[in-house]
């Protein structure tokens, strides 16, 4: 958690000179909306990514 | 004027058993056939009328054809007029033939729900503790590319070179709204953290027949799939298999009107690119859009321009041929929004398009966990993206939470599932499925065979995509209750 509130703390410092920059700056509202979607991601993901991306192995089609 | 663009797609589903030692893909995608629990009649796919190897510039290849007598043997039709079947190491579902692109999409949505049945009832079958998973993309990230292709009706007086000269560039820089976004590169193009689409690495070509090496933009195979005297279908093989509901209309809905003015010769210019093929693949790894293109005897243009191009020639087509065309107007305001959406900051399209959502998500964890761009996490978030398993799946996620634009109900992709179209031939196909389950011997597009307990088979040919429509022979297939009652009806032959 403290790493993430970092990473929010250091996003709000950053974000003033990134809405000079661009016409739609992720709001507030959008951020906040994104941390929770990817705590929620968290409990879905697949366990182990490593093993779970190493045996993910096809064969060419079409 | 075109004639009516008929279309319907055809994907290849990644397949995997978790926890299985000697996982064998073509086998178990014969099993996934198999235990599909919905309304289906396994049938022999009667190859005589398919010519996979003629190619639509005019010469045929030789030893070209099916070479693949263990995945033949497992074929399904079902009663919404799909074919479920094996292809090479992969379970594929091939959609019926649709009146119109949101028919289409509507299918193409209605095979995730097929596949994610028939793993539930297969892996009801395996050992304790292993799971079959499927996947709606296009690599495993290891040089290794699978299929979603589509299909569009033409007319056989179109010359095969004004397509080729006319679509490629089309095809190229329509990838920025039909990508389904990959972490990483493949097949020897410069790394990349991220890019748009998942397949366009793996073509090498501008046009050709080929479909697993050496894949082309334009792909040649002339295999109409009805009367070869008055028909093509263009068979497109650039592109992702996407989970966004109106990316698959946006993708279809576009490709399709370009195809009808392209007919009727109102593409005032080919927008030839300098390198096709290597302006692929830059397009795909362009995140920011802003990138020109070369263009062949000079200037330059982004994909966005070139688009805008087409939208304008294709908006005032429809204008003028198609005022009454609901979903044709449809398909040009949502192009023209996606455009405008995409100029101005990609990220907005990450409620339409699958590229700009996996991003979104994969971009938080970068910037929330520290990770980089080679992480496994991302990999396997990019799976998961695609897994069509609804509890699994990271787009059901976003599109659970509203934050994916539906067209649909998941009621309507539950009816699609069942029933067949009802304004092209697939709705015979569908509704024979459905009431002569024990009749039907053997299908194709465009006939099926039945055994109605004579000493010959009967074959009802259906080399028109649009009869066999509810119109046309509802009443008929309502009036009989066996096989033998439809061919006496159809005139007993």
């Amino acid at each position: 958690m403290a790493e993430r509130e970092q990473s929010r703390r250091s996003k709000e410092t950053e974000r003033p000179e990134v809405e000079e920059e661009t016409a739609s700056p992720r709001s507030e509202a959008d951020d906040q909306k994104l941390d929770e979607l990817l705590d929620e991601i968290d409990q879905v993901l697949e366990e182990n990514a490593e093993e779970f991306v190493k045996n993910y192995i096809q064969k060419g089609g079409e | 004027m075109a004639i009516h663009k008929v279309l319907g797609t055809e994907t290849e589903y990644g397949i995997s058993v978790r926890s299985a030692r000697d996982f064998n893909p073509a086998l178990a995608s014969a099993q996934l056939v198999n235990s599909y629990p919905g309304k289906r009649v396994r049938v022999q796919w009667s190859y005589e009328e398919e010519s996979p190897g003629r190619d639509a510039r005019g010469f045929g290849h030789e030893g070209y054809g099916v070479s693949d007598p263990e995945g033949a043997l497992v074929n399904a039709v079902l009663s919404n007029g799909a074919r479920l079947y094996v292809d090479h190491a992969h379970p594929e579902y091939s959609g019926p033939e649709c009146y119109d692109p949101l028919e289409a999409a509507l299918y193409d949505k209605a095979g995730e729900r097929v596949m994610h049945r028939a793993a539930m009832a297969t892996t009801d079958l395996l050992q304790p503790g292993q799971r079959m998973s499927l996947y709606k993309n296009n690599s495993d990230g290891k040089g290794n590319s699978y299929g979603a292709h589509e299909n569009f009706l033409l007319s056989r007086e179109t010359p095969f070179g004004d397509v080729i000269r006319f679509a490629t560039t089309f095809l190229v820089t329509r990838q920025i709204f039909t990508g389904a976004g990959k972490v990483g590169a493949e097949n020897g193009r410069p790394e990349v953290g991220f890019q748009i689409t998942q397949r366009t690495d793996f073509f090498e070509e501008e046009v050709g027949l080929e479909t697993t090496l050496k894949r082309p933009i334009v792909n040649t195979r002339d295999e109409p799939h009805g009367d070869p005297s008055k028909y093509r279908r263009l068979h497109v093989i650039i592109g992702d298999a996407n989970l966004s509901e109106m990316q698959i209309f946006l993708k279809l809905g576009t490709t399709s009107l370009l195809l009808s003015a392209l007919e009727d010769g109102a593409l005032p210019d080919p927008l030839d690119l300098a390198d096709p093929v290597e302006s692929c693949w830059r397009v795909s790894h362009d995140l920011t859009l802003q990138r020109p293109l070369q263009m062949d005897g000079g200037g330059q243009a982004t994909a966005v321009e070139l688009q805008w191009r087409y939208h304008e020639w294709v908006k005032k087509y429809v204008e003028a041929e198609l005022p009454d065309d609901a979903v044709a107007r449809r398909v040009v305001d949502a192009w023209e929004m996606i455009l405008t959406d995409l100029e101005s900051d990609p990220a907005r399209t990450a409620d339409r398009l699958d590229w700009a959502a996996k991003h979104r998500i994969l971009q938080g964890y970068v910037e929330r966990d520290g990770l980089a761009w080679d992480n496994h996490k991302l990999k396997a978030l990019d799976l998961q993206y695609h897994d069509v398993d609804p509890s699994r799946s990271l787009y059901q996620h976003l599109a659970g939470k509203g934050q994916m634009q539906r067209l649909f109900t998941d009621h309507d992709i539950e009816t699609a599932e069942t029933t067949p179209p009802e304004r092209t031939r697939a709705y015979f196909r569908g509704t024979c499925v459905s009431k002569f389950p024990g009749s039907l011997v053997a299908a194709n597009w465009d006939s099926l065979v039945f055994d109605v307990g004579e000493a010959h088979l009967k074959r009802v040919p259906m080399m028109e995509p649009l009869r066999g429509d509810r119109l046309r022979v509802g009443d008929l297939l309502d009036s009989v209750d066996d096989a033998a009652g439809l061919i006496s009806a159809l005139g007993g032959h």
